[in-house]
Order: structure tokens, then sequence, then C-alpha cells
């Protein structure tokens, strides 16, 4: 009996729970008029969000991108078709690493600090202050930082994306001796701006508003104390990456099937 | 210099190198770079078998992109199938005895049609057909006469 009600009360608080993130959400669109009238705020976001996400996207962008050079490399080299190499780096990163990889490194980064400000701003009753100054800080706060992160992770994938393939470059081309020309013309030939590189693009815009949505609203709706913050920080990563991850398959199946 | 102003260099750094970014993807790395996007009109070709061609795979001419195949279909009258080549009309000077042929890039390459001229004065128009034209060479086959052609040999 106590396990059936176990299981009634966890199915009530999640179903809870994604009404009232939904509710943040409309709540946030509703900030968007004021936004447009102060962009400043919008800019402040976009430099935590976004730029200070860039390093560790630009040196993993890299490294997978390399990493795949190498791989890629050795199985295609055993077919005798290395010089498929460029197709396989890019048609990776575009489709599938750099969208998904992007995102969980943004879940990570931004996404936890994120949340662990806005739960630190309830447990220290900034917010309630706003709202004393008759500031609405759904409007003041959140929303600034919602456009921030969409805005921001279609440009960082796309900053992964390119350097993975510089980093595939650099291994096939400059170490592995893969033909220069034949690296970057049969990627051309491949790769489709649509098919690839726009689904890409759309997936990457779809994990920005799911990754910052979760981060948002955990912030939002913790428990204000030190362990409830620190609760809050934890669930965004895992909840962030469990999302990225599950949708990732979905919009695949929608969009390559 | 102010806190905002660099703030907002920070900011503008950061969504000039993501647009940087995608504009590489779209010219370096996919195909709209190389995409024609002017005018083209369509030549009708036949083949006993098609391989592995597919909507969008090039037509050349002396190994220059001249045009892309724009449908495939199956013409049940004759039970050949008709590939619909789009031609860029700035090659308007196709003679209309033009061979057509499909052939592979490479061993494990993409299948793609390769035209030689002809030697008649007549052009190909918008709804031409190119008459004479070569399948391609489906490795099946190619195998199964070799060895039809060595048995023969050994029953002499």
């Amino acid at each position: 009996m106590e396990w059936l009600a176990q299981l009634g009360r966890s199915g009530l608080s999640f179903s809870a729970g994604l009404g009232r993130a939904h509710l943040l959400m409309l709540a946030m669109l509703r900030g968007l008029p004021q936004l447009v009238r102060r962009p400043r705020l919008l800019m402040e976001q976009l430099l935590s969000v976004g730029v200070l996400t860039v390093l560790i996207i630009a040196v993993s962008g890299i490294f997978v991108g390399m990493v795949l050079g190498l791989q890629g490399f050795y199985i295609l080299s055993r077919f005798g078709a290395e010089a498929t190499l460029g197709v396989m780096v890019a048609a990776s990163l575009v489709r599938e690493l750099g969208p998904v990889v992007t995102a969980l490194l943004f879940a990570g980064r931004a996404g936890s600090a994120l949340s662990a400000e806005i739960g630190l701003m309830k447990a220290t009753e900034q917010l309630s202050g706003l709202e004393m100054m008759a500031v609405n800080p759904e409007h003041r706060v959140l929303t600034p930082r919602l456009i921030a992160g969409i805005i921001s992770m279609p440009l960082l994938a796309a900053i992964f994306s390119m350097l993975g393939v510089y980093g595939g470059w650099f291994v096939g081309v400059g170490l592995l001796g893969v033909d220069e020309g034949t690296y970057w013309a049969q990627m051309q030939s491949q790769i489709d701006w649509d098919e690839d590189v726009l689904n890409g693009v759309i997936k990457s815009l779809v994990f920005g508003v799911v990754c910052t949505w979760i981060a948002i609203f955990q912030g939002y709706d913790c428990i204000p104390t030190s362990e409830g913050v620190s609760r809050a920080t934890t669930r965004t990563v895992v909840h962030s990456s469990l999302a990225v991850l599950g949708l990732d398959f979905v919009l695949t199946a929608l969009m390559f099937n | 210099m102010s806190k905002t102003r660099q703030i907002e260099i920070l900011v503008g750094a950061f969504m000039a190198a993501g647009f940087l970014a995608l504009f590489f993807l779209a010219m370096q790395v996919s195909n709209l770079g190389t995409v024609n996007t002017g005018d083209s009109y369509k030549v009708l070709a036949r083949f006993d078998n098609i391989g592995g061609l597919k909507v969008k795979s090039p037509v050349t001419m002396a190994g220059v992109e001249v045009g892309r195949v724009i449908d495939i279909y199956y013409d049940a009258e004759d039970f050949r199938a008709v590939a619909v080549l789009g031609i860029y009309s700035q090659y308007d000077r196709i003679p209309d005895d033009t061979f057509a042929k499909i052939l592979t890039a490479g061993l494990l390459g993409e299948q793609y049609v390769g035209l030689d001229p002809g030697g008649s004065e007549d052009l190909l128009k918008e709804g031409g057909e190119i008459a004479v034209t070569q399948s391609a060479l489906v490795l099946e086959e190619v195998i199964g006469q070799f060895i039809y052609g060595k048995a023969q040999e050994g029953a002499k």
C-alpha cells in the first residue's frame, strides 16, 4: 500500500513540476517585449552564457575532430577509402556530435551556473526583493537568460563543428597524409546544406531551448537553502543531459528517416 | 574603456565567430557553395539499368559538371529507366547525338552521368532525348560474364 502511494506521489509531483515549468515558460515569454526595450540585459547574459562557454566548446571541438580523424582514418584505410575521411568527420560533427556534445557541455558549464545563480538569488531573497520594488523577476531576471541560451547554442554548435572539421583536417591531412584537395572536395560533394547542416542547426536550437529552460526552471523552483541549490544544480545537469540524448534520438528519427 | 563597452565587444566577437562558423559550414563543408542555382533545361535519357544513380547526381561533360539529375522514373512502356537531366543553360551547345553513360567516381564512389558529344549539327533542346546510352556497370553482371566466358573457353 505504501509503495502504491509512493508511486502516486512521485507521479503527481512530476506532473505538477511539468505544469510549473510550462507556466514559467509562458511567464518568461511574456517578458519578451520588455527585453526588446532593454537589450543591455540580454547583452550581459550573452556574455556569461555564450562568450564564457566558447573556450570549453572550442577545445573540445578541436579534440573531438582530431579523434574522429584518427579513428576514421584507422577504419577507412582498411577499406582503402581514406579519401572519404572528410565526409565522415564533417557528417558526424554536423549531424550529431556538434549539437549533442555542445548541448552536454553547455548543460555542464552554462546550465549549472544558471541554476546556481538563480537558486542563490532565490535563497538570498533577491527575487522577492525585486518583487517588492515592483519589478517582475521573471521578466527582468529569467527572460534575458532564456533568450541568451537560445541564441548561444546554435552559434556554439557551429563553432564546435567548424573547429572539429579543422581538427580532423589537422590529423588527417597534416599528420596521416590524406590528400588536402580530396578531404575538402569529397566533403563538399557529400554534405548537403539543408539535409545535414540546417538540420543540425535546428537540433541545436531545440537543445538550446530545452537546456536553458531546464536550468532556469530548476534554479527558480529549488528549495531556497544551500542544500536545495546544490540539488537543483545537479538535477539541471542530469535532466538536461537525459533530455538532450532522448530528444536527439527523436529528432534524428524525424529528420533522417 | 567602460565595462559595458567591453561586454558589448566580447559579445559582438562571439556572435561574429558563431555566424562565421555557420558561413564556413555552408560554404566550405556543405554543397551550398557549389550548387549552381542558374536556369537549366531538361533532357531525357533512357537507360537499361541506372545502377546506383540518384536524383542530384552530377552530369558531366569532359569531367566538368554541366548539370544534375533532376528526376528518375521507370517507364513501363519500354521497360527502361528514364533519367531527367537538368543541363545548365550556359551549356546550350550540346549535339543531339550525344552519348550518355553512367560512370562511377572511383571504386566505391558515387555514380554520375557522363556525356560524350557527338558530331551532329543539331543541338539538344528542352525536352529533347539522348538516343544512345550505356547502362551502369553492375559488378555482379560483369563477374558473371567473366565466369561464363572462362567456362566457354574451357569447353573448347
